[in-house]
C-alpha cells in the first residue's frame, strides 16, 4: 500500500530558501512608494524616506539584544521555585 | 421587563441550573445563555434601573450607556464562542465557574454604583479562581492560591480607596474621577492590579497559562478588560496612565521574548496589548477613548482566538513548551491557520481588525502632540509582531519538527476558531459596525495609502529582524524571573530573615537571660545572705581581735549555717537587723 506523501514543504531548505529571498523583495519593495509620496511628518523627524521600515528594523533588533541581556540575569531553572 | 432585565443576573442565575443539564445539553445550554444576555444587552435602553436600597446606600446595578453597552456585546459574544470551543468538556464546575465569572464581569460593567461594583469585582476573583484550580495539577493548585491572594491585595486597595472616597464625597456613584487623593489613587491601583500593570501584573502570565484549556481562553478577557472599561469609566485624562501603559507594552514583549511557554507568552501579550489601552485612557480624549474601547472589542476576539489555537495544540499534544513543540504545520493545519489570523490581528496587520482599533490610540497620542508616548507604541507595535505575531506561530508549528503527529483538534474547537478568525478579518476590512456602537462619535479612516505603507514597513522589517536574529531567540528550557518572585522566593527569604534574626535574638536572650542572668540570680539568691553577713561580721570579728585562724573557722561555720538555713538566733536577728538598716536607709 502506497502511504501518501507528507506535506513537509516548510522543512525543505530549497524552500527555506526561497522564503528568505521573499521577505527581502518584500521589504525592499515597501519603501519603494517612499520615493513618490510625501508623507506628512508629525514629529519633523518622521516624516524621511523609509522612517517605519528603519523605526521597525532598529526597535526590534534592540528589543532582541535587551530581552537577551536582561535574560542573563532573569533567566532560571526550570525547578527555581520548586527548591 | 425584558428591555431592562439585568444580563449579569441571568448568566448568575443560569449557572446555577448548570448541574440540572446533562450531556450534550447542558453544553447547548452553557451556549445559548451568553447568546440570549447578548440579545438583551442589545435590547436595554440608555438610563438606570434597578436601584435597590441597601444598608443606606442606593445601589444602581443597571447603568445603561454606549460604554457599559460595547463591553456588554463583546463579553457576551466572546462567551459563545468560548463556549462552543469548550464543547468537548464534561465539567459542570468548570461551566459554572465560568459563568458566574462572565456574569460578574457584565455586573461590573453594568454597576452604577462603587458598592455594586466592588461586589462583582470580589465574585470575579473568586469565580476565576476555580477556572485555575480545575486543571488538578499541584502546580496549578499553588497558582491559583497565588492567584487570589494577589487578587485579595488588590480588592482590599480598591476597597480602602472606595472607602475614603465615598466618605470624602458622601456619594457612591462611580464616574469619571477628578480629585487626585490617598483615596482616588488606591481604587486606580487596585484596578491596575486587575489590569496586570506592572509590578502588579505577574499574577496573569504565573496563573492563567496553569488554567484548563478552556479556563486560559475565558480567562484571558475578562479581568483585564473590566479593568480597562473601569479605567475608561473612571480615570479618563490621568496622565499618569499615559506612562503605565508604556512600560506595560514594552514589558510584555520582553518577557514574552525570553518565554518558553506558549501559553506565558500569550499572557504576557495581554500585558503588551492592556498597555496600549491603559495608554488610550491617559491620553483621555474623544478618539483615544474610542481606541481603547475599540482596541479592547478587537483585542478580546484575536487573543481569545489565540488563546483556543494554542489551547487546542495543548490539549492534542499536551505540550506547551516551545522547546517540545513544532513542525505542527503539518497535522495541524486549521489550528495554524487560525491562530495565524489572531496572531496577525494582534500584531495590526492591515485587513485585521488590530489595525482598525490600535490605530485609534496611535492616532490619538499623535493628535496630542505625545511624541515620545507615540515613539513607544510604534516601536512597541513593532514588537507585537516579534513575539506574538512570528514568535509564538514559528515555535510552534514549524521550528524543528519534534515528530509530533497530532492531527487536527474537535469540530467545536475548529468552529469556534474560525467564528473568531472571521470576525478578526471582518472588522479589519468594515469596522463601521463597531464604530458605531463606540462611546463617541468617530470619524476615522485608518486606511489610507500612505497609513498601510507605513505600518507594513513596520512590521515586515520586524520579521526580517526575528529571522536575522533567530540564533539569539532559540528558545532554552527556562522560566524567567518576574516580580512574582518576591511572593514565591521572597517568603522563603523573609522566612529564612526571620529564622536567623528573630530566632537568633531567641538564642542570644536564652544565652543572656536563661542561662546567664537567670543563674546570675540563682547565685544572687542563694550566696547573697552569706555575703551579706559575712561582709558585715567579718569588719566585726576582725574588730574583736581576733586570729587569721579563728576567723577562717568562724567564716566556715557561718557559711555552713547560712547554706543550710540553720545560723544561729544571733546572726538571724543581726541579719533581720542590718535588713531594716538597709530598708530605712534606702527609704
Amino acid at each position: 500500500m502506497k502511504q501518501e506523501k507528507e506535506f513537509d514543504w516548510f522543512d525543505r531548505p530549497e524552500s527555506i530558501k526561497k522564503l528568505w529571498v521573499m521577505l527581502y523583495v518584500v521589504c525592499g519593495l515597501l519603501v519603494v512608494p517612499d520615493f513618490f509620496t510625501h508623507r506628512h511628518a508629525y514629529f519633523g523627524f518622521d516624516g524621511f524616506l523609509g522612517f517605519y521600515a528603519l523605526l521597525g528594523f532598529v526597535s526590534c533588533a534592540v528589543l532582541i539584544l535587551f530581552s537577551k541581556l536582561v535574560g542573563l540575569v532573569l533567566k532560571a531553572k526550570e525547578d527555581h521555585y520548586d527548591k | 421587563m425584558i428591555s431592562d432585565f439585568p444580563p449579569a443576573a441571568l448568566l448568575i442565575i443560569g449557572a446555577l441550573l448548570v448541574p440540572f443539564f446533562k450531556g450534550n445539553a447542558r453544553n447547548w445550554y452553557v451556549i445559548l445563555l451568553p447568546a440570549v444576555a447578548f440579545y438583551l444587552i442589545s435590547q436595554l435602553q440608555v438610563g438606570s434601573s434597578w436601584q435597590v436600597h441597601f444598608f443606606g446606600f442606593d445601589l444602581t446595578f443597571l447603568r445603561v450607556d454606549k460604554l457599559s453597552k460595547v463591553f456588554g456585546y463583546i463579553f457576551t459574544l466572546n462567551a459563545v464562542a468560548a463556549f462552543v470551543y469548550a464543547f468537548y468538556l464534561k465539567d459542570s464546575t468548570q461551566h459554572m465557574a465560568a459563568l458566574i465569572y462572565i456574569g460578574s464581569s457584565l455586573g461590573v460593567v453594568f454597576a452604577g454604583d462603587l458598592v455594586s461594583l466592588y461586589f462583582f469585582w470580589e465574585v470575579m476573583a473568586v469565580a476565576s479562581t476555580f477556572l485555575i484550580l480545575a486543571r488538578k495539577t499541584k502546580k496549578a493548585q499553588a497558582a491559583g492560591m497565588r492567584y487570589i491572594m494577589v487578587h485579595i491585595f488588590g480588592g482590599l486597595c480598591l476597597l480602602a480607596g472606595m472607602v475614603i472616597y465615598i466618605t470624602q464625597t458622601g456619594s457612591i456613584a462611580f464616574n469619571a474621577m477628578t480629585d487626585r487623593n490617598l483615596g482616588t489613587y488606591l481604587i486606580l491601583i487596585g484596578i491596575l492590579v486587575n489590569a496586570a500593570a506592572p509590578p502588579l501584573h505577574a499574577w496573569l502570565p504565573d496563573a492563567y497559562p496553569e488554567a484548563t484549556v478552556t479556563g486560559g481562553v475565558i480567562l484571558s478577557a475578562y479581568t483585564t478588560k473590566t479593568a480597562v472599561y473601569t479605567l475608561v469609566r473612571g480615570f479618563p485624562g490621568w496622565e499618569i496612565l499615559i506612562v503605565v501603559g508604556c512600560i506595560m507594552t514594552i514589558y510584555g514583549i520582553i518577557y514574552a521574548l525570553l518565554e518558553n511557554d506558549m501559553r506565558r507568552i500569550l499572557g504576557y501579550s495581554i500585558i503588551n496589548q492592556v498597555g496600549f489601552m491603559v495608554c488610550g485612557v491617559g491620553i483621555g480624549t474623544m478618539m483615544s477613548l474610542n481606541g481603547t474601547v475599540a482596541h479592547a472589542f478587537c483585542h478580546i476576539i484575536y487573543k481569545a482566538l489565540l488563546w483556543m489555537s494554542a489551547g487546542s495544540v495543548l490539549y492534542m499534544v499536551g505540550k506547551s513548551k516551545c522547546t517540545d513543540l513544532g513542525g505542527l504545520y503539518k497535522t495541524m493545519p486549521l489550528t495554524l491557520i487560525f491562530g495565524g489570523i489572531g496572531a496577525l490581528s494582534i500584531s495590526s496587520f492591515p485587513a485585521t481588525s488590530g489595525f482598525t482599533s490600535k490605530s485609534l490610540i496611535i492616532d490619538g497620542a499623535v493628535h496630542e502632540h505625545l511624541m515620545w508616548a507615540w515613539l513607544v507604541l510604534e516601536i512597541a507595535s513593532a514588537g507585537v509582531f516579534l513575539h506574538a505575531g512570528i514568535k509564538f506561530p514559528y515555535f510552534v508549528f514549524f521550528a524543528k519538527d519534534k515528530g509530533l503527529r497530532p492531527g487536527e483538534t474537535n469540530k467545536p474547537m475548529l468552529i469556534a476558531m474560525a467564528f473568531m478568525s472571521f470576525l478578526c478579518i471582518f472588522l479589519g476590512l468594515y469596522p463601521q459596525p463597531l464604530y458605531n456602537v463606540l462611546p463617541y462619535e468617530v470619524h476615522y479612516q485608518a486606511y489610507t495609502f500612505n497609513h498601510v505603507i507605513a505600518q507594513l514597513q513596520l512590521l515586515m522589517l520586524s520579521a526580517l529582524v526575528f529571522f536575522l536574529f533567530l540564533k539569539l531567540l532559540k528558545r532554552t528550557e527556562t522560566i524567567s524571573i518576574d516580580t512574582d518572585w518576591f511572593y514565591r522566593k521572597g517568603g522563603r527569604l523573609f522566612y529564612y530573615i526571620m529564622d536567623k534574626g528573630l530566632n537568633g535574638i531567641n538564642r542570644l536572650s536564652d544565652r543572656v537571660f536563661v542561662g546567664g542572668l537567670a543563674g546570675a540570680l540563682g547565685r544572687v539568691s542563694r550566696r547573697g545572705p552569706e555575703i551579706l553577713a559575712l561582709g558585715t561580721l567579718i569588719p566585726l570579728w576582725s574588730v574583736t581581735g581576733i586570729t587569721a585562724e579563728k576567723l577562717r573557722d568562724k567564716k566556715a561555720k557561718a557559711r555552713a549555717a547560712l547554706a543550710t538555713g540553720s545560723s544561729p538566733a544571733g546572726i538571724t536577728a543581726a541579719l533581720a537587723t542590718i535588713f531594716l538598716v538597709v530598708v530605712f536607709l534606702l527609704s
